[in-house]
C-alpha cells in the first residue's frame, strides 16, 4: 500500500468512549479511505456499532455517552465545539439496521432532507433530485409509478433501498451503514450489496455487519473489533486469508463468536 | 402412542377444564357488569323519557283590564290552578306588547301546571286535588288537554316551576366552561409534555416533576376546587360562579391527564423515526415538529378528549367555586354567573316536586349523550392512529 496515492477521508485518533463509567471503546486508531467500502466486524457488544455512530455523532443523543480523542474528517475534528452537527450529518449520512422510512409518501421521504437543508426548491428541480436519488439506489423502476404512495407500504428490501436513496439525496461524502441487511432476505441483501458496489465510486462507505461473508464480498478494508478494541485492520483479502492476529483468525474461521 | 397414554389424556382433560372455568369467570364478570349497565340505562331512560313530553291545556284567555291588574283573572277561575303560573304571569306583558289583544277573548293552547302534567302521565305523587282530577279527566275526553313534545326543555333555562325548567342555560354554561378548559389545558399540557419528553435532560429535577405530575392526576378533584377558590377567586379576583373560574379550575384538574396522555403518545412514536430524521441532519425541533408530533397527534387528541370529557362531567370542584347555584339565565359572557350540566342535574335532584325527578333523569340523558359522543370521537381518533410505521 502506498500511502501517498491513497486519500484518507476519516482519521480516527485514540478514540475512547464511555457510557457513564463503562469504557466501551479503548482508544481506537483507524483511517477510513475515500471511495472504498470499509467493514467493521466482530461479535455482539464489541463496540463496532458504537464506533460507527461516533462518525456522525449519533451518540450525542445518549446523555450518558462521553467521547475522548479525535475524529478528523478532511482534517477537521468533528467533535470540536465549533462543528455544526446538522451539517456534519448531511456530510456523513446513515442507513440503519431496520428499514425506517418516514410514514409519508415515497417522494416525501426523499425530498424531506434536501428541503430542510435548503438544497433545492420544491418543483421540477426537486422532482429531478428525487428521481436521481431513486435511480442511484436502483429502486426507481419499482416505484416510479407510485411516488405518492406511503414508503412504509414497500417490501423490506425496497424500504431499505428507499432509505439509501433518502441518504444519498443529501449528497453526503460518507455513508454509514449499520447492519443494513440484517432484517432482509437473501435476494434483497444481494441487491443492496450490488448497490454498495456501485455507490462506492462516489461515496465512502462504512458498513457494520454480523455477516462475515458479506464483509468479504462487499468490503475493500475490514476492521475486526473485540471488547472495545480494534484488534486488526487491513485490506479485506488479507484479513480473510492471512490474518495477523490469532483472535481475528479464530473469529473469521468461526471458532469463536 | 399419544392417544393411548391415559395420563396425558387426564392432563389434557384437566387443562381443558381449567380453561373452560377461567372463560366462565370472565364471561360472568362481563354479564354482571352489563346487567348493571342495562339496569342503569333502563332506569334513567324510563324516568327521563316522559320529561320530553309536556302537558298543554286549552282554555279561554280573557285579555282584559282585570287581567292586566291580576293575571289570575286571565282565565276562568276553575282553570286558574291548571294553567302554569309562568304563562299566566306573562299575560299582562303580552297585552302591553300587542295592544290589539285588549278586550278580546281567545281559545288558546297554553302550558299546563306541573301537577296536571304529572297526573296526565300517570305518575304517583302528582298531588293534584280530587276536584281538579275530575275536571282534567273531563277535559281530556273533550280533547282539551294533550301531551306535546317538550320544546321548552331545550330552549329555556332553570326555573323553580318544573314545567318551565329547561336545560339550555346549563348546557351553554357547560360549553363555555369546556371551551375555556380546552383553551387553557390543551396548549399548556401538550407543550409541557413535548418539552419533558423530547427536550428536557433526564435529571433529578425532571424526575421529580414527572412523579408529581403522576401524583396530581390522582388527587381528589374537590381539592382542585379549593385550589381554584384560593388562586383564581381570592387571589386573582376572578368573579365566582363565572365560566372563567370554572374553566380555569377544570383546566388545572385536566392538565395532568393531558400531559400523561401526550407523553405516552410521544413515547409510542418509534425511536427509529427520530434516528432516521437525525441521521439526515434534522435539528431537534425539526425532528419533533416534522416527524414525531404528526405521528403522535391522534394519541394526543384522544387523551385530550378523554380529559375534557372527564372535566365536563365533573361536579365537585365546581361546587367550591360557586357554580352549584340557581342560575336561570344563560351567561352572556365568561365573567357572568353560570351553571353547568352536572350541577344542574344535582340541583334538580334535590327538588321536592315530582316533575323535577323526570327532569333530573332527562338531564342525565343529555349529559350522557354528550359524553358518549365525545368518547366516540376519541375512539375514532384512536382508530385512525393505528396506522403503519
Amino acid at each position: 500500500m502506498n500511502s501517498e496515492t491513497i486519500e484518507n477521508t476519516i482519521k480516527i485518533r485514540n478514540l475512547k468512549l464511555w457510557y457513564d463509567d463503562f469504557e466501551a471503546l479503548h482508544g481506537i486508531d483507524l483511517d477510513i479511505q475515500k471511495g472504498k467500502v470499509t467493514a467493521f466486524i466482530g461479535p455482539s457488544g464489541c463496540g463496532k456499532s458504537t464506533f460507527l455512530r461516533c462518525l456522525n455523532r449519533m451518540n450525542d443523543r445518549i446523555p450518558a455517552c462521553r467521547v475522548e480523542g479525535e475524529i478528523l474528517l478532511n482534517g477537521e475534528d468533528i467533535y470540536a465545539p465549533s462543528v455544526d452537527v446538522v451539517q456534519l450529518r448531511s456530510y456523513v449520512g446513515m442507513v440503519f439496521q431496520k428499514p425506517n422510512p418516514f410514514p409519508k409518501s415515497i417522494y416525501e421521504n426523499i425530498a424531506y432532507a434536501p428541503r430542510i437543508h435548503g438544497m433545492v426548491k420544491d418543483g421540477p428541480e426537486m422532482d429531478e433530485l428525487v428521481e436521481t436519488a431513486l435511480k442511484r439506489a436502483s429502486i426507481w423502476d419499482e416505484v416510479k409509478d407510485k411516488l405518492q404512495q406511503p414508503g412504509t407500504a414497500l417490501s423490506g428490501g425496497q424500504q431499505q433501498r428507499l432509505c439509501i436513496a433518502r441518504t444519498i439525496a443529501v449528497r453526503p461524502k460518507v455513508i454509514l451503514m449499520d447492519e443494513p441487511c440484517s432484517a432482509l432476505d437473501p435476494i434483497a441483501t444481494a441487491k443492496i450489496e450490488e448497490l454498495m458496489d456501485e455507490l462506492k465510486e462516489e461515496f465512502t462507505i462504512v458498513i457494520v455487519t454480523h455477516n462475515m461473508q458479506q464483509a468479504a464480498r462487499v468490503s475493500d478494508y475490514t476492521a475486526y473489533f473485540y471488547l472495545g478494541d480494534l484488534i486488526e485492520f487491513n485490506d479485506t483479502h488479507t484479513i480473510f486469508t492471512a490474518p495477523a492476529n490469532q483472535k481475528t483468525e479464530d473469529y473469521i474461521t468461526g471458532r469463536f463468536g | 402412542m399419544m392417544q393411548t397414554d391415559p395420563q396425558a389424556a387426564a392432563r389434557k382433560r384437566k387443562r381443558d377444564r381449567a380453561d373452560t372455568r377461567f372463560k366462565l369467570y370472565g364471561l360472568s364478570a362481563i354479564i354482571f357488569a352489563l346487567a348493571f349497565l342495562v339496569f342503569f340505562f333502563v332506569d334513567i331512560i324510563g324516568k327521563g323519557l316522559p320529561a320530553f313530553q309536556q302537558a298543554q291545556i286549552q282554555v279561554e284567555v280573557h285579555y282584559s283590564e282585570a287581567a292586566m291588574n291580576n293575571y289570575n283573572k286571565a282565565v276562568d277561575k276553575q282553570y286558574k290552578r291548571l294553567v302554569s303560573k309562568t304563562w299566566l304571569r306573562l299575560v299582562p306583558n303580552q297585552i302591553r306588547d300587542n295592544p290589539e289583544l285588549m278586550g278580546t277573548t281567545r281559545v288558546e293552547w297554553v302550558l299546563a301546571e306541573n301537577r296536571v302534567d304529572q297526573f296526565l302521565k300517570g305518575h304517583e305523587g302528582h298531588r293534584l286535588k280530587a276536584k281538579y282530577q275530575t275536571l282534567v279527566n273531563q277535559m281530556y275526553e273533550e280533547g282539551k288537554v294533550k301531551l306535546v313534545f317538550n320544546t321548552g326543555f331545550f330552549t329555556k333555562g332553570d326555573s323553580k316551576l318544573p314545567e318551565n325548567a329547561g336545560i339550555v342555560a346549563s348546557a351553554i354554561g357547560s360549553v363555555l366552561v369546556l371551551l375555556l378548559t380546552m383553551l387553557f389545558a390543551v396548549p399548556v399540557g401538550v407543550m409541557t409534555a413535548i418539552y419533558l419528553e423530547e427536550f428536557a435532560p433526564d435529571n433529578r429535577l425532571t424526575q421529580i416533576i414527572e412523579v408529581n405530575i403522576n401524583n396530581l392526576a390522582a388527587i381528589p378533584s374537590i381539592l382542585y376546587g379549593l385550589l381554584g377558590l384560593a388562586i383564581f377567586i381570592n387571589f386573582m379576583g376572578v368573579p365566582r360562579s363565572s365560566a372563567l373560574v370554572g374553566g380555569l379550575t377544570l383546566a388545572l384538574m385536566t392538565l395532568p391527564v393531558i400531559i400523561i396522555a401526550t407523553r405516552a403518545a410521544l413515547r409510542a412514536v418509534p425511536d427509529s423515526i427520530r434516528e432516521a430524521a437525525y441521521g439526515l441532519g434534522a435539528s431537534n425541533l425539526q425532528v419533533v415538529w416534522h416527524h414525531v408530533l404528526p405521528l403522535a397527534t391522534p394519541g394526543i387528541l384522544t387523551g385530550s378528549i378523554i380529559g375534557l370529557a372527564q372535566a365536563m362531567g365533573e361536579t365537585a370542584p365546581l361546587l367550591i367555586v360557586g357554580m352549584m347555584a340557581y342560575i336561570p339565565e344563560a351567561p352572556g359572557s365568561i365573567l357572568e354567573a353560570t351553571t353547568v350540566l352536572p350541577a344542574q342535574i344535582y340541583t334538580w335532584s334535590g327538588e321536592s316536586l315530582r316533575a323535577f325527578e323526570e327532569r333530573t333523569a332527562a338531564g342525565i340523558m343529555v349529559l350522557l349523550a354528550v359524553l358518549l359522543s365525545l368518547n366516540a370521537l376519541a375512539v375514532k381518533f384512536r382508530n385512525r392512529s393505528e396506522n403503519t410505521w
